[in-house]
């Protein structure tokens, strides 16, 4: 009984934290775009600013609901959600502290779901929520809805292979699937953590988890400037912000991911440090990978649809299994 | 590739001088064939679409990412202005030139007043031409600021744009400064400009001047040391010489071609055949010899701005010609005549005599030719205005043929519109 208790505690702390932290992410997007850009960013709305995202979610929920006329009904409706809702799963796969951890006399996990193979749940989750776009863009009826759509689902196919080989060396070295147990072999240091051993790898997964979040210089699916606002043209209120929102929440997941994979997780960068918990780590990794990620956005120009696509099949594939080879070798001979 | 032009960017990326053929070659090989029977969808690009630069619209034939026909649709900002024209003195009219093309609309004044005083047989004072000649520089500097940072948001980069936005605003200043105007300066006047130079504008002038071409230094490291920046441009785009001269693309896109065409150097106006400057060309013919050839530009613009502070004549600001010249603002409620002068040139409008003349001047966005056809009296019978934008607009089709969608989006605003000037 108090295992559910503890469970239900860490599912609901994890969800708040998680929707919590989108409206403060788009708040420093946008205060970073604005840093950026010799600018100062929202101001007006609370202190420094930090309140717009909220009068913004408040003005979206107070729009009209559009569906156009000519739009796929239950279809058009139901996309948003299919983006929305498998990042908040994949949250329940990262470990943010050690196993069995004593609270008030009980022993707790410090990760809601320890799956033996949450690293191919994570894959396929995210491969999910290429439906929502797909689909989205299908349902909206629109030809730059379509087109959007199109170069997602292309973009996908091309990202997620490459990204799931520079994956194998990783899981080579760790020895398992389960994200517990590779947080765990990566005890130490920071040179002790996987990025160092699976450079190559960590640099293909990056990029391509760029591509997967469909942020620049891979946001090809909504590209404003081509594609007016790619597969989301149709969308309007609420079912638009849905769409931004589960964007930022997958940055969060994969920031984490990368973070769990390659950068140590939860663990400290130095082992004296290591009485501050896990969890702030943990944020720390993911706030400083999202910085990065918002760097590139505002800094880069936009890839063409067939320059990014020679990128995943000429360069990061073959890249991602002579990684894979060399990984495969090295650790049968050590 | 990038990382040689780093210290030195006035050098640009050496490559060979092509010959027409191999531009043709090569533009044959950097577009995807569009013969054949396939499915293809048509989308509408434009008037809303946020890189269309105002109301242009498109139809576009796609298969898939390609881009198989394209039929533009000029004319969704159609203002009437040549008929305006033809209801307004020539005075009256200077106004609703700043609305052509607003980016740089002194260089529209300038190039209608050009035309005015060659009808009317006009000499502009000597301190005069300078000022135009600065003025008209100090926009094209301004003009290809915003050309560069939009040009590299329609690629995609979000944050460049505001950056030469800013540098920008240094231009709208002096301009501010000039007539009090920041955008629709109207500063020009028949027989010379509205005001003469402000105190302390040397000096102001001098250090934007000073400025801008460091400012171009670190523009040109933000962008030739881009990879993607460079894949997005290199080779994209390619409109030959012959292609420019059959669609009359003119201006720094045919000067990309290797065309060293330049009124500013061929038919000399206002003080440019007093100021010492340099044709800037460049021969691939893509979309980065476009930013290339508006780089060399500025620093150009920068020089002859420099040379008309040092060079400023003393004297008159507008001619003294009371048939054809509003007097001197300050003298109208002191002196009887100027007063006379005022009252006949805003109640009846200058003399003109019975003719026509055609006054083609270089600005910033390629050849503007004025057409005023006059029946003698104080009003245009007919006024024509051949305005760059709009034969850029008109080489929509073969510009856009065989590139992909992506790219067309970087070929339209390479080649520099602004739909007012397009759409009259």
């Amino acid at each position: 009984m108090i295992e559910f208790v503890f469970l239900v505690v860490k599912a609901v702390l994890f969800l708040a934290v998680g929707v919590g932290m989108v409206p403060f992410l788009i708040y420093f997007e946008r205060k970073f775009a604005g840093f950026f850009q010799t600018r100062v960013g929202p101001t007006y709305a609370g202190p420094g600013g930090v309140l717009q995202s909220f009068g913004d979610m408040a003005k979206l929920l107070s729009k009209e609901d559009l569906t156009p006329a000519w739009a796929d009904g239950p279809i058009f409706r139901l996309a948003p959600y299919i983006l929305f809702v498998p990042p908040f799963i994949a949250m329940t796969l990262i470990p943010f502290g050690p196993m069995g951890v004593d609270i008030f006399g009980y022993k707790v996990d410090m990760v809601i779901a320890n799956f033996d193979a949450g690293l191919i749940m994570f894959l396929a989750l995210s491969s999910i929520a290429v439906y929502g776009v797909v689909l989205g863009g299908w349902s909206s009826n629109n030809r730059w809805s379509l087109l959007g759509s199109l170069r997602s689902g292309a973009q996908m196919i091309s990202y997620e292979i490459a990204m799931g080989l520079s994956l194998v060396g990783m899981i080579i070295m760790a020895g398992s699937l389960s994200l517990v147990d590779i947080v765990n072999q990566q005890a130490g240091n920071f040179w002790d953590w996987f990025w160092l051993p699976q450079l190559v790898g960590f640099t293909i997964f990056f990029v391509s988890a760029i591509a997967e979040l469909n942020r620049g210089p891979f946001d090809l699916p909504e590209a404003e400037q081509e594609l007016v606002a790619g597969y989301m043209t149709e969308y309007t209120g609420m079912r638009w912000g849905m769409y931004m929102m589960g964007e930022y929440v997958s940055m969060v997941v994969v920031s984490a991911i990368i973070a769990t994979l390659y950068l140590g997780g939860w663990r400290a960068p130095l082992e004296v440090l290591g009485f501050i918990p896990g969890f702030i780590w943990l944020i720390g990794k993911v706030l400083a990978i999202i910085f990065l990620l918002m760097w590139i956005r505002w800094t880069v120009p936009r890839y063409r649809y067939n320059q990014l696509m020679d990128i995943g099949w000429k360069v990061f594939l073959p890249l991602a299994l002579v990684n894979l080879v060399a990984t495969a070798v090295i650790v049968s001979v050590i | 590739m990038a990382a040689s032009t780093h210290d030195n960017p006035d050098v640009s990326i050496e490559k060979p001088r092509p010959t027409l053929e191999e531009l043709k070659e090569r533009k044959r090989k950097s577009r995807q064939p569009v013969g054949g029977c396939r499915e293809t969808i048509t989308v509408s690009m434009g008037p809303q679409h946020p890189s269309t630069h105002g109301v242009f619209r498109a139809e576009l034939d796609l298969d898939g990412e390609i881009i198989v026909n394209a039929r533009p649709e000029i004319g969704n900002l159609h203002r009437g202005v040549e008929k305006l024209a033809e209801y307004r003195t020539y005075h009256q009219f200077i106004p609703v030139t700043d609305r052509l093309d607003y980016i740089s609309s002194f260089a529209m004044n300038h190039a209608y007043c050009e035309a005015v005083e060659k009808l009317m047989g006009v000499e502009v004072p000597p301190r005069a031409r300078y000022i135009r000649t600065l003025a008209h520089e100090l926009t094209r500097i301004a003009n290809h600021l915003l050309w560069l940072g939009v040009h590299v948001m329609d690629l995609g980069a979000q944050t460049f744009f505001l950056i030469t936005f800013r540098d920008r605003e240094y231009i709208l200043d002096l301009f501010e400064m000039l007539c009090g105007a920041r955008l629709t300066h109207s500063y020009a006047r028949i027989g010379g400009v509205s005001k003469d130079l402000p105190e302390d504008f040397d000096r102001r002038c001098r250090e934007v001047v000073d400025f801008m071409p460091k400012r171009l230094v670190e523009y040109e490291n933000l962008i030739k040391s881009n990879r993607i920046f460079l894949k997005r441009t290199v080779g994209v785009g390619i409109f030959t010489s012959e292609d420019c001269a059959t669609w009359r693309i003119t201006g720094p896109s045919l000067r990309a071609a290797g065309v060293e065409r330049d009124l500013r150097k061929d038919e000399p106006y206002a003080a440019y055949d007093e100021v010492d400057f340099e044709v800037a060309v460049e021969y691939n013919a893509d979309v980065y010899d476009r930013f290339l050839v508006r780089m060399k530009e500025v620093r150009e613009s920068c020089s002859i701005v420099r040379q008309c502070l040092d060079k400023m004549p003393e004297g008159e600001y507008l001619a003294r010609d009371a048939a054809h010249v509003l007097p001197l603002k300050k003298n109208v409620m002191s002196d009887a005549a100027s007063m006379v002068q005022d009252f006949v040139h805003v109640f009846h409008g200058p003399r003109i005599p019975e003719g026509e003349v055609y006054r083609a001047v270089e600005v910033p966005k390629g050849e503007m030719g004025v057409y005023i056809s006059s029946d003698g009296g104080p009003k245009p019978q007919r006024l024509h205005l051949a305005t760059p934008t709009f034969y850029h607009c008109q080489a929509v089709p073969p510009l856009f043929e065989g590139e992909t969608l992506a790219d067309s989006v970087g070929i339209f605003g390479s080649v520099d519109v602004v739909l007012g000037d397009s759409d009259r």
